[in-house]
C-alpha cells in the first residue's frame, strides 16, 4: 500500500462515523435511580415514537454505517412493542443489546426477545445492599435482578452486570465482582458516576473520596488480572478524580448517536439540555438520521476541533480526550464551549477541585433528590 | 493457552459481519467491535464450527501458496485468536 492510500485510510477511519445508535424508547422507568442520564425536566418531551418510525430510525442508521443498537431509556421493557423493534433492529442487521435494569422478571418475554433476535442483554444493579439499592432508586429489586440474570443466561445470551458507582456503593466493588461471577457475567462495567444532569443536582451526597476510588480501582484491577478470559473488568474511573477529561462519546458527533423517546437526534444523552443548541436540534420525524448527522447543526457545533478554545487548541492531548465534555461544560459554566472544568489545565479547574474538596469530608448532609417523572402521564 | 491442538470455535455472542462502509470484515460482540485485516477475517470465518488451530494454519499456509511462510501465518494466527481468548469470544472444545 502506498503512503498516500494509507493516509487516505487513516483519515477514513478517523472521519466521523456513527457505529453505535442510542435508541431511548422511553423515559418511564420504575427506578428512580438519583444519577439518572435522562433530562431533569421531561415534561417537555412529546408522546414517544411508534414501532414504524423506529423501524425507519434502524435502518436509516445501518445505512450510516452503525453497527450496534443499544435499546434504553428509561426501561425499555415498558414498551409493549420491544419484541417488535428488536425484530426491527435485527432485520437492519444491528447488533442489538438491551439495556434493563431487569423489572419486571419475565422469563417468557425474554425468550420472546431473543427468538426475535436480541444479541445480548445489559443488566443494570444498584447495589448489593438492599438498603443501599433503596437509598440510590427509590426501591430495592434484587429478586427482579437476579431472575432476569438466570433467565438471561437459561437463554444462552451474553450478559453484562453494569453497576454505577458513587459514594454510597463504592465500597463494595468486591461484592459487585463476586455477583457477575455467581451470575456468569460476561462483562462487568464498573462505571462512576458522570456528573451531569440529575447526578449533578446530588453530586455533595453521590461524589466519593479520592481514596475510596483509589480502592475501588485497585479492587477493579485485580478482578480483571484474575478473570482474564472469563470475564472482561471495565473501570470507568470518574473525572472528577482524574485531572484529564474523559474522552467523552469518543468526541462529540463521532461515533455515537442518541436518539430520544420523541424522537430528537443528538450526539450524547445530554446534549439536548445545553441552551445555546436548544434551536440547533432536529426530529427524526422530519429529517432523515443521515441529513441530521452530517448536516445537523447541533451535530457541527462542536465536531472537530475549529470549537476549541486555548488551551485545548494547541494541546497533545486533544486527539485523545477530543477537549472532554461539551455537557460537562455547560452544566459547570454556562459555556459549553469552554475548556471542560475536569482538565487540571482548564481555566475554571478550581470548580472540580472545590468539589472534590468537599467530597474529601464525610459525611454529607446532602439529601438525595430521586429521579420522578413529571407532567408525563 | 491456546497452542496448535486447541479445538475452538467463536462464542455465542460474536457475530462476523461485513462492514458495508470500509468492505471490511468486523466481529461484533456486545457493544463492541473489531476491525479485521484479511488473515484476521478467514480466521474468524473458519471458527464458525470447531476446529484445531493446526487445522485453521494449514487452510491458510493452503491458500497462501508459498507467498508467506507457514511461521509467520501460525504466529499471526496465533496472535489473534490469543486475542479473542483474551476478550472472552472464543469457545474451546474437547479434542
Amino acid at each position: 500500500m502506498s503512503e498516500k492510500q494509507k493516509e487516505a485510510e487513516a483519515e477514513q477511519e478517523d472521519a466521523p462515523r456513527p457505529y453505535t445508535l442510542i435508541a431511548e424508547l422511553t423515559y418511564r422507568c420504575p427506578l428512580s435511580c438519583a444519577y439518572c442520564s435522562n433530562p431533569l425536566e421531561l415534561g417537555r418531551h412529546d408522546a414517544e415514537l411508534a414501532t414504524g418510525d423506529w423501524a425507519r430510525v434502524f435502518r436509516e442508521a445501518a445505512a450510516l454505517g452503525v453497527l450496534q443498537v443499544n435499546l434504553t431509556g428509561g426501561e425499555p421493557l415498558v414498551r409493549g412493542d420491544l419484541e417488535a423493534l428488536v425484530a426491527a433492529a435485527r432485520a437492519s442487521d444491528l447488533y442489538t443489546n438491551l439495556i434493563t435494569s431487569g423489572i419486571p422478571a419475565d422469563a417468557e418475554r425474554l425468550a420472546r426477545l431473543v427468538a426475535a433476535g436480541l444479541d445480548s442483554l445489559q443488566l443494570s444493579v444498584q447495589d448489593s445492599d438492599p438498603h443501599g439499592a433503596a437509598w440510590i432508586a427509590g426501591r430495592n429489586d434484587m429478586d427482579a435482578k437476579l431472575a432476569t440474570a438466570a433467565a438471561t443466561r437459561a437463554l444462552g445470551l451474553p450478559l453484562t452486570l453494569n453497576v454505577v458507582l458513587h459514594r454510597g456503593n463504592i465500597a463494595r466493588v468486591e461484592d459487585f465482582v463476586a455477583l457477575a461471577e455467581r451470575l456468569g457475567a460476561a462483562r462487568l462495567e464498573l462505571a462512576n458516576t458522570q456528573y451531569l444532569g440529575w447526578a449533578l443536582a446530588n453530586r455533595e451526597a453521590l461524589l466519593p473520596s479520592r481514596a475510596a476510588v483509589e480502592e475501588a480501582r485497585r479492587a477493579a484491577a485485580e478482578a480483571r488480572a484474575r478473570l482474564r478470559g472469563k470475564m472482561e473488568v471495565l473501570f470507568v474511573r470518574p473525572d472528577y478524580h482524574a485531572d484529564r477529561p474523559r474522552a467523552c462519546m469518543d468526541g462529540w458527533a463521532r461515533r455515537y448517536l442518541v436518539v430520544t423517546p420523541d424522537g430528537v437526534a443528538l450526539p450524547c444523552h445530554q446534549a439536548g439540555e445545553i441552551a445555546a443548541l436548544a434551536s440547533s436540534w432536529d426530529n427524526v420525524r422530519d429529517r432523515s438520521l443521515g441529513d441530521i448527522w452530517n448536516e445537523g447543526a447541533g451535530f457541527r457545533a462542536f465536531r472537530g476541533e475549529a470549537w476549541m478554545p486555548a488551551p485545548c487548541r494547541t494541546c497533545d492531548e486533544r486527539t485523545t480526550d477530543f477537549g472532554g465534555c461539551r455537557c460537562q461544560a455547560f452544566a459547570l459554566l454556562g459555556d459549553a464551549a469552554a475548556t471542560d472544568p475536569a482538565c487540571a489545565l482548564a481555566p475554571r479547574h478550581d470548580l472540580v477541585v472545590a468539589a472534590r474538596a468537599r467530597a474529601e469530608a464525610a459525611p454529607p448532609a446532602a439529601p438525595l433528590r430521586l429521579r420522578r417523572l413529571r407532567a408525563l402521564s | 493457552m491456546i497452542d496448535r491442538t486447541t479445538r475452538l470455535s467463536l462464542a455465542r455472542q460474536v457475530r462476523l459481519k461485513l462492514d458495508p462502509r470500509s468492505g471490511k470484515q468486523v466481529l461484533l460482540y456486545p457493544e463492541k467491535g473489531l476491525a479485521l485485516n484479511d488473515t484476521a477475517a478467514r480466521v474468524a470465518a473458519l471458527c464458525g464450527e470447531p476446529r484445531t488451530v493446526g487445522e485453521i494454519v494449514a487452510r491458510l499456509v493452503a491458500a497462501a501458496d508459498g507467498a508467506v511462510p507457514a511461521a509467520r501465518i501460525e504466529q499471526e494466527v496465533l496472535a489473534f485468536l490469543r486475542a479473542l481468548e483474551d476478550r472472552g469470544l472464543l469457545v474451546v472444545h474437547a479434542p
